[in-house]
């Protein structure tokens, strides 16, 4: 052992890991697999599902300590073959054994080709989910899993997640006050899309969804998205540039400022000077529809639905397509360009210097990177997804309300990025589609098994725990910074940049010289 | 030698013009100005307590400790408990005494909580970067609130009604009741006291060394991490205490209030200048006249509806325009 080796064993932790780590190889295994022998048989008297799940999950992570050939090869295809007996006899669902067999799969893929292949099968699965999610099976505490509403929902939080990531992940500038970008982008939609503004006529004739001379303001959604996104990110920039100066905490509580004050626009703009701009707490709905209108719809033979709400009448792999399909997939075309945008933006000279900045922000600007320009463009990005984002999902739910946009959301964005893994588009996806789904609909899931599984005597907890959604959030982002602030998949450079403890001391501001210091 | 600038020409407009509404109003509606004075000290003095805690932690750790305000809610809550329990009425013989006994509780109970969140969130990660202590204060706020919120239920609870609420005294129309006159009384001593805990006391010294360098100070034998415990201590049960006189004075309690009251006091704090403490307290009695002041006075003022905005807004002009603070001294953060 080195002498990094001594200083670590400093604490109690981590003198029990080297306690642990010094016992042999043998031991280790045989005591892994009696705790977790008795952990199933606890939670046997709790839930006979969940007690399989997880000697299910055990013996998953068991199979990868093999040696590949032959072994592993074989422990995986007995349990698959074991799965599908219980599903031939009725015991399982058939989607079981599937779903293992393809995960194992996923598993054989080469190191090499991972990198484009698990991105690929993600979006298959994502694609092809309405038409086989009903045919899924139970999970156990979890329940179902997600309807393809709950679906969009978690598309359109993914995305601002992975636009917020752009601005704490790569810039490393932490941002309080991501709701008031989904807040822009939501009201933008809901301006120029609804009868908001009775006194104006616009519309877009067959290209649009409205027919002729309603009230209002009526554009396609397809160009609200990009006004939208423009919008906010001028937004962005027009909050960044008397606010990106200041470093770290009080850039934070800036933006936590401005995510507070435009809500509370929005909550009293029902008369800013006699105006009545946001209907106030009453909130703009309903708005247009989403929907490339009857001169594209016939154009493309229908492939294009004309109006997404009165949507589609066909029936594709014995699977009648609904609206919220159409909308699914509609969200993951944006959120495909999203990552897209995420990822080439990473590598580019912009993407290197948001980096740099992140590392050390006095180096950066010695080596000639424009800090104010760099972080401004940080913030602009970031803030355009963050307003397609809420323009689509505005339109989603057909209604914005200024109770949507409380700080809570701006703290719950934030946690997908940091238990994803702040930096890492792929750790964000995935930390972003869990919290997006517990808070739709996993958090009232696990609520009810808790109260039909967990009692002490005859006393059944009546607990309410989607109440307590943000007090969990806390709890991740707690329990995540102290055991893995790096999160669940890190991206190699934040890690890195987090155990080292670097400092952000910087010894005066370049950005404005040293003037007055 | 502060070069003419924009920004400080845009800066002094805004003064100017908050000081000619002021004018306006008090010549046109003097009783409301006096009393929306009366009101803002009141309130200001609860937010200088909440605001000390900030301007503490801050000072010692450079860490906005956004759970702060949820301890000053907890504070809140433990009072309502004890009070409650105890049974304070308004007639009651010994009610001074059992409302300083209520207060003495619900400061240790919340200086216990602070040092332990200490503790468990804070310590494992002082050599981390400094958005780490941050991301995880916000996480423990949230924590806070729904303790809070299991513990009393999303509605509002009542404090026992216990403060006179007669006038004190009563001149042209401008009345001054007892219940501002005892918030006052029990704030001031609390502010006393703190500062000469600070700078009169051996450990307040050990304090003040930390906050300079943290590094040096070990040095020098000053065992770090209890100075820290114990700056955490002081700062939370400042919070008790303001959670305490808070119910008191306002009677309800309720498990969102410290993140509202967190943000103003923190507001407070910056503006006085963080991390010093007479600069705290001075912001948060200006924050709280200012509140008052928007929320009582009639000429184009824009009233409670946009209190929130306008508390935030100075935030970011504070930050934006002079981030050291009224009384502060520059740091690398500001420009």
């Amino acid at each position: 052992m080195d002498a990094g080796g001594a200083i670590e064993q400093v604490g109690f932790r981590n003198q029990l890991r080297a306690r642990w780590n010094a016992l042999p190889q043998e031991q280790r295994w045989t005591a892994t697999i009696l705790i977790q022998l008795l952990v199933a048989v606890g939670l046997w008297f709790l839930d006979h599902a969940l007690a399989e799940g997880f000697l299910l999950i055990c013996a998953v992570i068991w199979l990868r300590k093999l040696p590949p050939l032959p072994w592993r090869l074989a422990g995986q295809a007995a349990l698959v073959v074991l799965l599908a007996i219980f599903a031939a006899t009725g015991n399982a669902l058939w989607s079981v054994p599937i779903v293992f067999a393809l995960g194992f799969a996923a598993f054989w893929i080469p190191t090499k080709q991972r990198r484009w292949a698990l991105p690929a099968i993600g979006l298959a699965v994502a694609i092809l989910y309405p038409f086989f999610e009903e045919k899924l099976f139970t999970m156990p505490v979890f329940g179902v899993f997600p309807d393809v509403y709950t679906g969009v929902y978690m598309v359109v939080f993914v995305m601002m997640a992975v636009g917020l990531n752009i601005v704490v992940g790569y810039a490393g500038l932490l941002d309080l006050g991501y709701v008031a970008f989904y807040a822009t982008g939501a009201y933008t939609a809901a301006w120029f899309a609804s009868e908001q503004f009775p006194h104006t006529r616009f519309d877009l004739w067959d290209i649009g969804v409205i027919p002729k001379d309603l009230p209002g303001v009526h554009v396609s959604l397809w160009l609200l998205l990009i006004l939208a996104g423009v919008i906010t990110a001028g937004f962005g920039v027009i909050i960044g540039l008397p606010t990106l100066r200041l470093r770290g905490d009080y850039l934070a509580i800036v933006t936590l400022g401005f995510g507070e004050i435009l809500p509370q626009i929005a909550r009293n703009g029902d008369s800013l000077f006699g105006f009545n701009l946001t209907n106030g707490p009453n909130g703009i709905t309903p708005l247009d529809s989403p929907g490339w209108g009857n001169t594209l719809s016939n154009a493309t033979g229908g492939f294009l639905p004309a109006n997404y709400l009165t949507c589609c009448k066909r029936v594709l792999l014995g699977h009648q397509i609904q609206s919220a399909d159409v909308f699914f997939w509609t969200a993951l075309v944006l959120l495909i360009f999203t990552v897209f945008c995420s990822l080439r933006l990473r590598d580019s000279r912009l993407g290197r210097a948001w980096v740099a900045i992140r590392e050390d922000e006095t180096a950066a600007g010695a080596m000639g990177i424009p800090l104010m320009r760099t972080k401004t463009w940080a913030y602009a990005t970031g803030a355009f997804f963050g307003g397609v984002a809420g323009a689509y999902y505005a339109s989603f739910k057909s209604a914005t309300f200024p109770g949507d946009f409380f700080f809570n959301i701006s703290v719950f964005i934030l946690c997908m990025v940091i238990l994803g893994g702040m930096g890492n588009v792929w750790g964000v996806i995935v930390g972003a589609s869990f919290l997006a789904y517990l808070n739709q609909e996993g958090l009232a899931n696990t609520g009810a098994w808790i109260n039909s599984n967990i009692h002490i005597g005859s006393h059944h907890p009546n607990l309410d725990v989607p109440l307590y959604s943000s007090g969990i959030y806390g709890l991740i982002i707690v329990i995540v910074m102290l055991l893995r602030p790096e999160g669940l998949i890190p991206s190699k450079r934040v890690a890195a940049e987090l155990h080292e403890g670097v400092h952000d001391e910087p010894a005066y501001d370049i950005a404005h010289g040293a003037h007055d210091v | 030698m502060r070069r003419f600038s924009v920004v400080s020409a845009i800066g002094f407009m805004v003064v100017a013009l908050f000081v000619v509404w002021l004018g306006v109003n008090l010549v046109k509606t003097p009783t409301d100005f006096f009393q929306a004075l009366l009101i803002g000290l009141a309130t200001g003095c609860v937010y200088a307590l909440v605001a000390l805690g900030y301007t503490l932690v801050y000072g010692i750790l450079e860490l906005i400790n956004f759970a702060h305000g949820d301890v000053f809610m907890l504070g809140g809550m433990v009072s309502v408990s004890v009070a409650t329990s105890f049974g304070l009425s308004a007639g009651e013989t010994f009610l001074w005494p059992l409302v300083i006994v209520v207060l003495l509780i619900a400061m240790a109970v919340c200086g216990a909580i602070n040092a332990t969140i200490e503790m468990i969130a804070y310590r494992p990660l002082r050599n981390a970067p400094r958005l780490a202590p941050l991301i995880t204060a916000i996480g423990m706020s949230f924590i806070l609130e729904d303790v809070g919120l299991a513990w009393k239920g999303p509605n509002y609870v009542n404090f026992p009604d216990v403060l006179p609420t007669s006038n004190v005294f009563s001149i042209g129309g401008v009345d001054f009741q007892w219940d501002k006159l005892i918030v006052l009384l029990i704030t001031v001593p609390v502010l006393l006291l703190l500062l000469w805990l600070v700078q009169h006391t051996r450990q307040g010294k050990a304090m003040r060394a930390t906050a300079q360098d943290m590094d040096a100070s070990a040095i020098m034998g000053i065992n770090v991490n209890r100075t820290i415990s114990f700056t955490f201590l002081i700062a939370g049960s400042l919070a008790g205490a303001a959670g305490l006189i808070y119910s008191l004075y306002a009677q309800t309690v309720r498990f969102d209030q410290g993140f509202q009251l967190g943000l103003i006091a923190f507001t407070s704090a910056v503006f006085g200048g963080i991390g010093n403490l007479p600069g705290a307290v001075l912001g948060a009695i200006l924050i709280g006249l200012i509140q008052a002041f928007n929320e009582a006075l009639s000429w184009h003022a824009p009233g409670s509806d946009w209190t929130e905005s306008i508390v935030f807004s100075i935030l970011i002009l504070i930050l934006v325009f002079r981030p050291e603070g009224l009384l502060g001294e520059r740091t690398p953060e500001g420009g």
